[in-house]
């Protein structure tokens, strides 16, 4: 089975923003493979389009042109409450932002994903209380997102994203808002996360950061321009 | 998600904003308690003069000047029904009704050192205990028609007047001045009590001529008729008709029978019960208007928040029943306590006044308080939504 082994196909995938003379094309003829396993690095100025690549990969946005199979499904036309669905199951989102619920404790926003996956009340706390333990937040469990540090709220960020099982961990500038120290944790984190087989993309303008990634892609003008395997592996 | 997972985290959101939920819960409390208090106040009175009509005995037949009760006592109509008028009814009714005219007037009445400026003088006949089911004596007799023929100043007292004036001395054959009249008291009538602040014991009953007489009164505030049993009742209803008008124009004069009085009666409380809703509605739909506010607050707010359930996997229906059940949730807090403070408030204003707390209007309030939070959270509920996850996540 071919299919099996590729979690994202993308194929001439374009994104326009307005119409007519207003058009404006972000994204040009995307077309993209990514592995099952993979750990791949999206970089791009601002501007280049980047964002809302992730936004489709992510289906938080769907494409004006093209075809995206994620996972063996065809997720190119969904209706939004379908791709709900899907992100529910499919991804697991680590934003710059950490974008945790304030009033919410760290457990309670692991859970969060469950919930909308209508995953019983004890088998999703057992999980959530796992994954925290994994990431060292278990003495953090019933604290709120403003009393942790940066690169606390980020691993929770990342119990979050992993509480459904996703394929695919989409990180978008995961380290940006955070000190190179808690910056160098989350990537390994990503990184053991990767060894462990899932498959990573990661977002970033960092060169240093991507350079981490085993492959990478840029972006210039919508445009895909390069591709490189990176020799470093860590 | 299921209903306990919603109700779990809207309970959450409301009290995460303790202040504001408890002044839009304030809102919604306010209107529903108005209604409640308000209904129970129309449909107390109703109950209260469905009551008070109905004991007046199933046979009277009550004759009032003017075409109706809505006119009877409105400005530019001439009273016509005069003392002779219900003589000669009397006379004519004699073998199939007994018949008392009443003709009414605020006097003063002075025993001793005590006087009242706020006494009923009611002239009527000696006919009247017959009539009248609460006519009564408790002391003394009624005046009788030899009293009333030869024109001595005879009295009959009422209750409060006896309790007031003689405590516990025996009243019959005092002399009390009624005006500027000495009249000799014969009776006391019995206790009829007091209703909506008017009290029907301090009154004194003498003689129709006296009123007369004395005051210049020769028009009747009503003629009640007891027809002598009940079949008699649509024959004794012709016939007052029938003398009546031979001197008065059908709207000069009215007959009112206990079912038509409750007829019209009923029309005024509905009325009134529905005025007082209408006005008690209209602080609710204010109260609405106040959880649409707080939830399109609340939702441009948590605008962030929206963007992220999304991104996580929240449908737009989670979305719209999360924000959809805080605002029924918000109102319906609001129609429970309402409910309560309103049945409360009823109850004591039932102790002084009148009031009785229905159940449709407990059952009304509290549907209104779902619907309002329904009709009023659905637009906001609507707009967290719709909201993009891109959007909603970018927003700061």
């Amino acid at each position: 089975m071919k299919k099996s082994d590729e979690i994202i196909r993308m194929s001439n995938i374009s994104k326009a923003y307005g119409t007519g003379d207003l058009e404006t094309l972000v994204l040009r003829d995307i077309d993209l493979v990514v592995k099952k396993g993979e750990f791949l690095g999206i970089t791009g100025r601002s501007g280049s389009g980047k964002s809302t690549l992730m936004h489709i990969v992510g289906l938080l946005d769907t494409p004006t042109t093209g075809k995206y199979i994620l996972n063996g499904t065809d997720v190119s036309k969904l209706k939004e409450d379908e791709q709900a669905y899907q992100r529910n199951r499919e991804i697991g989102f680590v934003f710059q932002q950490f974008n945790l619920l304030p009033k919410l404790s760290a457990l309670e926003n692991v859970i969060l994903p469950a919930i909308y996956a209508e995953v019983d009340t004890k088998q999703r706390t057992e999980k959530a209380n796992q994954l925290l333990s994994t990431l060292g937040l278990t003495e953090h469990s019933e604290k709120k997102p403003n009393q942790m540090s940066g690169g606390q709220q980020q691993r929770v960020a990342i119990a979050r994203a992993l509480m459904n099982d996703p394929e695919l961990i989409l990180a978008d500038e995961p380290t940006g808002n955070l000190d190179t120290k808690s910056g160098d944790d989350v990537m390994k984190i990503l990184k053991q996360l990767n060894k462990e087989g899932k498959t990573v993309i990661l977002i970033t303008h960092e060169h240093d950061i991507a350079m981490q990634a085993k492959k990478l892609i840029q972006l210039e003008d919508g445009k895909l321009v390069h591709k490189e395997n990176n020799a470093i592996i860590t | 998600m299921n209903i306990k997972e919603l109700f779990l985290l809207s309970t959450k959101a409301i009290f995460a904003n303790k202040l504001r939920s408890f002044l839009t819960t304030l809102g919604i409390t306010i209107g529903v308690f108005a209604i409640i208090v308000l209904v129970s106040i129309g449909s107390g009175l109703q109950a209260y003069i469905t009551n008070e009509i109905s004991s007046l005995g199933p046979n009277i037949i009550d004759v009032i000047p003017g075409n109706s009760l809505f006119t009877a006592f409105g400005p530019g109509t001439q009273n016509k029904l005069t003392i002779p008028l219900a003589r000669n009814l009397a006379n004519r009714l004699v073998s199939t009704a007994q018949v008392a005219p009443l003709a009414e007037v605020l006097t003063s009445v002075k025993y001793k050192n005590i006087e009242d400026k706020n006494v009923y003088a009611i002239g009527t006949t000696y006919l009247y205990p017959k009539a009248v089911t609460y006519g009564k004596t408790v002391m003394g007799n009624f005046f009788t028609q030899g009293q009333e023929q030869s024109g001595i100043k005879v009295a009959v007292i009422g209750y409060t007047i006896y309790t007031k004036y003689f405590k516990n001395q025996n009243p019959i054959g005092q002399k009390v001045f009624v005006g500027n009249e000495k009249y000799t008291i014969v009776g006391v009538a019995e206790k009829s009590g007091v209703s909506l602040g008017v009290d029907h014991d301090n009154v004194v009953y003498i003689p129709l001529e006296a009123v007369h007489a004395q005051f210049g009164v020769d028009r009747l505030t009503e003629i009640v008729v007891d027809a002598n049993s009940r079949e008699l009742l649509p024959f004794v209803k012709k016939q007052i008709n029938t003398v009546l008008s031979k001197d008065l124009t059908q709207d000069e004069f009215s007959i009112q029978t206990g079912e038509t009085l409750l007829d019209t009666v009923s029309k005024i409380t509905n009325m009134l019960s529905l005025a007082l809703g209408g006005i008690a509605a209209i602080s609710l739909l204010v109260g609405g208007i106040g959880v649409a506010n707080i939830m399109l607050v609340s939702v441009t707010e948590r605008t962030k928040e929206i963007g992220l359930r999304k991104a996580l996997g929240a449908k737009r229906s989670d979305i719209l029943k999360q924000f959809l059940l805080e605002a029924v949730m918000l109102s319906l807090t609001g129609g429970i306590v309402g409910i309560i403070l309103g049945m409360l408030a009823s109850v004591i204003i039932a102790m002084i006044l009148v009031s009785s707390v229905t159940l449709w209007s407990v059952l009304l309030a509290f549907c209104f308080s779902v619907a309002v939070g329904i009709v009023f959270g659905m637009a906001p509920a609507v707009r967290a939504s719709k909201l993009s996850p891109i959007d909603a996540l970018r927003y700061e």
